[in-house]
Parts: C-alpha cells; structure tokens; sequence
C-alpha cells in the first residue's frame, strides 16, 4: 500500500470519523467546533512555517479576512453560505497575494512585517468611518444564515481536506521541494526547484486553509467582533501547536491541539494568566531543547512518523 | 497647529527613538530579535510606579535606579539564553520564537502579580523635576506649569521626557564611539567572527550590550506613565511594535538611525493625529511594510539581507 494512502487511512480518517460521531455524544458542540478550527489553523501554519520555513506572525489576518470576506458576501450580496465561503476564500488569498512582495525579506523581517499587515487589516475593518461597509468596531451578526448543524459539517470537511493536503505535501515530491527551500534556497534552486513559484504556491494555500476556516468561523458563531477575528491568540496558538508536536508532520500539530488545546480548555479559560505563563515557558522550552517538538524523539530512533 | 504638531512630534519623536534604542543595540551586536522588549519597558515603568507609590520617589532618580537594576539583570539573562540560542542553525528566527515566550511570561506574571488595572503617576511630578533644576540655573522659584516653545505650550512632561531621551541617546552615542568598550561592541557588531579572531572576548561584551539595551527599555518604561498614557501588564507587545517600526525606518543594527527613524515615526504620527486622526493608528504598521519593502535596510542602512 503507498505510503499517502496507508496515511489518509490511519490519521485522516479517524480524526474525522472522532469529529462526525463526537457530537452525538457530547454536548459542548461549540467545544468541539474551535477544536476543528484549532485543528485547521494548526495545519494551514504548518503547511507555510513547517514546509518553507517562514514564520508568518499575523497568520490571523487571513483568518480575519476570511471571516470579513463571508460576512460581507452574507451581508450586502445576500449570497448563500457556501458561495459566501468562497468569497471568504478567494478574501483570504488576495490578502496573501498582496503580501507577497514580503517574501523579498527574511526570517523575522517577514514575521514582524507579516504581523504588521495582520493589525493594519484589523485597523482598517474595525475604522468607525467604515461602518457603512464593515460595520467597524460594532461587531457584526448574521442571522440569516445561522445554521450550526451546517456549518460544522462544513468546518469538518475543510479540516478533512487540509489534512488530505498536508499528507500530500509529507508525501509527495512538491513538498520535498519546499523543505529543499526551506533547508537551503540557493541548492534547491540549483536542483530545478522554481523556489519563488513553490514558495508562493505554499503561502497562497496556507492562507486559502486559513481564509476557509475563517469564513466557517463566522458561519457558526454569527455575531463576533474585529477583534474576536483577527486575535494574534490564534496565530501565537496555532504557532505552539505546531512546535509542540513537530513542524512539517501531519501527527505533529493534531498531537499539539489535542494536548494543550486540551489543558486550555480544563484549565485556561478560568485563569488565563496562568495559562499563558505556562504557554511562555513552554515556548521557551521547546525553542533551547526540542525545537523540532516531541515528534522529533520518535524520528530521532529511527521511527518513520508522518 | 502645524507648529504644534511639528514640535511635539519632535518631543515624541525623541522618546520613541529611546524606546527603539535598545533593542537596535540588541539586534546590531547579538543579531537577535528581542520580541520581550516592550515587556521590559512595562516593568521599567512598573518600577517607576511601585517607587513612587510606595516610598514617594520622583520619577527623575528612578532613571538611574532602573538602568542599573535592568543592566545587572540582564547579564545573567544573557548567559542563560544566549549563547545557547547561538550554537543554533537560525539563531535569528529561533531567538524572535524564544523572546517571544519570553514576553508572554513575562506579561503573564506581571497579571498575576499586579492585576490588570491601569496605573499612572500624576503628570506634575517631572513638572516639578523641571522646576526645580530650572530654578537652580536661574536662581529663583520657576512654577510647575506647561512649558513654553516658540510660542506653543506642551506639558512639562513631554518636555522632560523629550529633553531625557534626547540624553540617552547622547550617551550611548558616547559610550559607543569614545569608549574602549564601545569600541570592541562596534567591532563585535561589524563582524562577529573577526572580532573573535582579533582576541576580543564576544560574550562578555555581548553581556553588557545587552544589559545596556534593556537598561535602556526600562529607562523608556520610566517615562512611559507620561507619554503612553496609563501603564497595564499587557502593555509590551504594542510597544514592541513601534519600537520595531522606529529602527526599521532608521536602520537595524544602527543605533544612530534609530534617531532618525524616532523623529520620523513621531513627527508624522502627530501630523496624522492632527489632521487624519481617526486613522492616525494605521500609520505604524503602513511605514513599517513600507520601508521595509523600498528599503529593507532602512534609510541609513547597508545591505543587510542574505538570500
């Protein structure tokens, strides 16, 4: 059996298989869901931090511009939600390819200069002189197209299909190509690889992955504010995530949301400065000692971890 | 109104060049992205508050007090995280993930400790500072009030803030080109392999460097209550940003350029408070893409990307 086919057997379908049945037996549907964007967030990250090596510290914004994108769609063009979707989508990958002239930067020049596009977009969406368009920092509601049974099915099936993806790049000889890139440009290039177009590629499906679970996010909770969407807590989340479990893995960021995604909802919600003392400290820990996160113990014996 | 904004945005302008200057410095020797720095200038400003409160210290030698005390601690800080940090293969990247770990600690035990309610020191008291040393050069009482420039009133604040950073800066700017030390950390920033090379012992003045660069944050926290408004825990990451914004527009690595970029970030901020002030917040994060997209390197700035 191929290695990608054996993968989507073993951990893409029974995450989804969790997800689809955990509803009918737990009842904190709302729990289950921010899993599923935790889960999609992760994944998108890592398909551009984990695979080329960039770190994009305002991620958010494309999650953000998801969510705009379908509000706006659902607000002034009536669109039906699943059209409203790919509107948030194609939002989210305009963003992306705006920002592409920033790969001209390296390193943590494209990380602060990343994150300073992310906080401009929410300056912009949530500007009172906006409001006729954005509603600015009002917040807005769509209740015209709540659905959550819907939009969860829908969540479920972009989680799905992210995976799928980064299973795909694990396995196949494009993303061989990326982490080319990302170990040394000028070799990869010298080897064929057309590293600005595989880079590119990369970024603008990162933040498709992002833009689609932002617009799902928006479906399902309806009401939300500027802030609520472009919080950098998803992208400092999504980021721990990954390097919790190992970047460039599939099991990786999934091991990473089900662990600590798990602890913050014990124990973080109700004394959230302690949790992000420990999310700090936990950073800090992972960048001295294991910066390629707990997977990287397994590989280290010799064991093959997707 | 244009001489207004034109003044106070010089005022300002010297401030958030202090505000960048240490973590430039930081950059320039160690080529490490200190993201915590805005956490170090909430403590400083912290420290500002507590000695006030609690044993009625003027903000003016808290300055001292607070460079000393964060100079000390950041040696050991130094040796724990950075050497090791160093021997790593993206030590650039790695060190912005870590500092930033850093920062939510940080952040995190400065709310527990203190809470998160806004804090301020009443806006008199480097009034009075002023005051007082300026009726020692003039010989009699001089009251507490705004000061006077060019027939446009600021805060006697603004003034003393501005009048400090602007000091600052002149001693670091003496500390690096009439002093030995400073003379090895130019040469440490210019080529880190050659200066070990040439003998120089690189830790140990990396130490100091970064000891001074958050001496420096805290001395910038001291005046923070003044010229950012109330200070809470959550405060840094903010701040981080403007300071980023500050020594890209001057140059990274180029403590002097931070000056520049200092002026610039705050003579248009003002302008834009004056004029488009409802979108006078955008304007950080719009200079920072943009210089960084005409000119990675800042205005000053040599080449400084690799691949």
């Amino acid at each position: 059996m191929p290695k990608i086919a054996r993968d989507l057997l073993l951990i893409l379908l029974p995450v989804i298989a969790a997800f689809a049945v955990l509803p009918a037996i737990y009842s904190n549907h709302l729990l289950l869901f921010n899993f599923i964007i935790a889960m999609t967030l992760a994944q998108g990250l890592n398909i551009i931090y984990g695979f080329t090596g960039y770190l994009p510290f305002g991620y958010v914004g494309f999650f953000g511009a998801g969510a705009y994108g379908f509000s706006l769609a659902v607000m002034h063009l009536q669109a039906p939600p699943l059209l409203a979707l790919a509107a948030g989508a194609a939002a989210a990958v305009l963003f992306a390819l705006l920002l592409t002239p920033l790969f001209r930067l390296s390193g943590a020049y494209f990380s602060i200069a990343n994150l300073a596009a992310a906080l401009a977009m929410l300056q912009v969406v949530s500007n009172p002189n906006l409001e006729s368009i954005t509603k600015g920092p009002y917040g807005i509601s769509l209740n015209g197209v709540f659905n959550p049974t819907f939009a969860y099915a829908s969540a479920l099936a972009i989680l799905g299909a992210t995976l799928g993806l980064v299973i795909y790049l694990r396995r196949s000889h494009f993303g061989m190509a990326l982490r080319a890139i990302r170990e040394d440009p000028i070799s990869a290039g010298m080897a064929g690889i057309n590293v600005v177009r595989e880079r590119i590629i990369a970024w603008l499906l990162s933040a498709l992955v992002a833009g689609l679970a932002g617009g799902v996010f928006a479906w399902y909770v309806s009401v939300f504010y500027p802030e609520t969407v472009f919080s950098v807590e998803f992208t400092i989340f999504s980021i721990v995530f990954v390097l919790f479990g190992g970047n460039a893995t599939v099991v990786g960021p999934i091991l990473g949301v089900i662990v600590l995604y798990g602890i913050y909802n014990a124990v973080g919600i109700s004394t959230p400065q302690y949790f992000q003392l420990i999310y700090g400290a936990l950073i800090m820990g992972l960048v001295l000692f294991l910066p390629n996160g707990l997977i990287s113990l397994l590989q280290r014996r010799g064991i093959d971890v997707p | 109104m244009f001489t207004y904004s034109l003044l106070a945005g010089l005022l300002f302008g010297l401030y958030f060049s202090l505000i960048g200057l240490g973590l430039n410095l930081i950059f320039g020797v160690m080529r490490i992205v200190n993201l915590a720095h805005g956490d170090f200038l909430m403590l400083g400003a912290f420290l500002a508050f507590w000695l006030f409160t609690l044993f009625a210290i003027n903000p003016v030698p808290a300055i001292p007090i607070a460079f000393v005390g964060f100079a000390i601690a950041g040696v050991p800080i130094y040796y724990l995280l950075v050497p090791r940090l160093l021997r790593a293969k993206d030590p650039e990247m790695l060190s912005f993930i870590l500092f930033f770990g850093l920062a939510q600690v940080i952040e995190a035990v400065t709310t527990i400790a203190f809470g998160t309610s806004e804090r301020s020191i009443p806006g008199n008291q480097l009034g009075q500072a002023i005051a007082t040393v300026e009726g020692l050069f003039t010989g009699h009482a001089v009251d507490d009030g705004p000061v006077e420039i060019f027939g446009q009133t600021f805060p006697a604040s603004w003034v003393a803030s501005g009048i400090a950073s602007g000091c600052a800066v002149l001693l670091v700017y003496v500390y690096l080109y009439q002093s030995r030390l400073g003379y090895l950390t130019r040469a440490v920033m210019d080529n880190r392999e050659e200066a070990v090379a040439a003998g120089i012992d690189v830790h140990r003045v990396s130490a100091i460097a970064f000891g001074i660069g958050l001496g420096l944050a805290a001395v910038a926290g001291v005046f923070a209550p003044f010229m950012l408004g109330s200070i809470t825990p959550a405060m840094g990451a903010e701040i981080t940003i403007t300071a980023f914004a500050v020594i890209v527009i001057g140059s990274l690595g180029n403590p002097l350029g931070t000056v520049l970029g200092g002026v610039i970030y705050g003579v248009s901020y003002m302008l834009m408070q004056s004029y488009f002030s409802s979108w006078a917040n955008l304007l950080p994060y719009v200079l920072l893409i943009a210089i960084l997209l005409v000119r990675p390197s800042g205005l000053l700035g040599r080449r400084v990307r690799r691949a």
